[in-house]
């Protein structure tokens, strides 16, 4: 017997994109389909209510393991759409009651989505994270010195040695800043869009170095040679940072239908 | 330091589309250790943190008749709470199990 269903969408693509998602599983492990109205394809699944309602979602997005099985799962299907033609990504979890909600929401907004698909064409997003490298990595730090002037008593010595190594964390702390800053920059001149995502926490990301810089770039996606390029050259000459490269993305972070233009803020 | 071009920019350059990716330049990271989570560099699957990143703060937002109005959930807290949780969860395990640190 047939649950109550609602509807996950992933995406809107401006011609039929059923092709590129042909048996592609979905968060409920069931077959996408796509719903077209008047030349718009909203990349749809048919999901259970009983785990897809309002409740059970704000339930289920607490639950990492939940979380992360969704996320990878509304990922696969948006890259999967993306390698058929631009696609404007769905943030997570948006569900419909029915299949006439989505024709609603296509045909209400069909002049936003035309727009940000025309406005997203070829492009690709791509991630770029900076991280302070710790001082001891970039130069090691005087602990071996050999101590100053013998008139200064051992505690003396130990307190002015103490000192020099806390400003020159510092200092290594503001020329990485520095140096994140003109990675952005230098990045910000190549793409066409930027946007700035807050720093991931260390324990999320899974390192200890301090995040600098988190930021997405859209770019056409024959400009990725030289972008991977550029992130290496600017790796070269700022070894205070290290530089991580992500993507291609589908355009995740440039979807918003009313941003025009995003700058660097 | 070893800089490597990433095949996939290669292959886009020849109009494929490559699979999302990741590559590391610079000097290697220090690595947390309670964390337990993949080791960084390479080509492996994409890091669940980047991902949220991308399917919780962006993305269309659409109002009308959704299930679920995304707007109204702060999504960040709540991905943030979820995994913070589990890692001190699996934390709190490792040191039951008396698994040392690494």
């Amino acid at each position: 017997m047939a649950e109550r269903s609602g509807v996950w969408v992933y995406a809107v693509a401006e011609n039929a994109a059923a092709d590129s998602v042909r048996g592609v599983r979905g968060v409920a492990d069931g077959p996408v389909h796509t719903v077209t109205v008047s030349g718009l394809t909203a990349i749809v699944e048919d999901v259970p209510l009983d785990r897809f309602s309002e409740s059970a979602l704000r339930r289920n997005l607490e639950d990492l393991a939940w979380l992360e099985a969704a996320a990878r799962a509304h990922h696969r299907v948006i890259d999967a759409a993306a390698g058929g033609g631009p696609v404007v990504p769905m943030r997570l979890a948006t569900v419909y009651s029915g299949e006439a909600g989505v024709r609603a929401a296509l045909a209400d907004r069909a002049t936003d989505f035309r727009g940000a698909l025309s406005r997203i064409g070829t492009q690709q997003e791509w991630g770029v994270k900076a991280y302070a490298v710790p001082p001891r990595a970039a130069a090691p730090p005087p602990e071996n010195a050999p101590p100053g002037p013998a008139a200064a008593g051992a505690g003396a010595a130990y307190l002015r040695r103490r000192r020099e190594q806390i400003s020159g964390h510092e200092q290594a702390r503001q020329s990485a800043l520095a140096a994140a800053r003109t990675v952005h920059a230098a990045l910000s001149r190549l793409a066409a869009q930027t946007r700035l995502h807050p720093p991931q926490a260390p324990q999320l990301s899974g390192n200890s170095d301090q995040m600098l810089l988190n930021a997405a770039y859209l770019l056409d996606g024959r400009q990725s040679g030289e972008l991977a390029a550029l992130v290496a050259a600017l790796a070269e000459q700022h070894p205070g940072v290290r530089l991580e490269l992500t993507g291609p993305w589908p355009p995740y972070s440039f979807a918003g239908l009313d941003e025009g233009r995003e700058g660097a803020q | 330091m070893t800089v490597q071009r990433p095949e996939h920019a290669v292959a886009a350059q020849r109009g494929e589309r490559a699979p999302t990716a990741r590559h590391a330049y610079g000097p290697p990271a220090a690595r947390v250790t309670a964390a337990g989570q993949e080791p960084a560099l390479g080509t492996e699957r994409i890091a669940l943190v980047d991902l949220l990143d991308r399917v919780l703060a962006g993305g269309v937002v659409v109002a009308g008749e959704v299930t679920l109005s995304i707007a109204d959930v702060d999504m960040v807290t709540i991905s943030l709470r979820a995994l913070v949780t589990s890692v001190s969860a699996l934390a709190g395990a490792r040191a039951e199990a008396g698994e040392p640190g690494r």
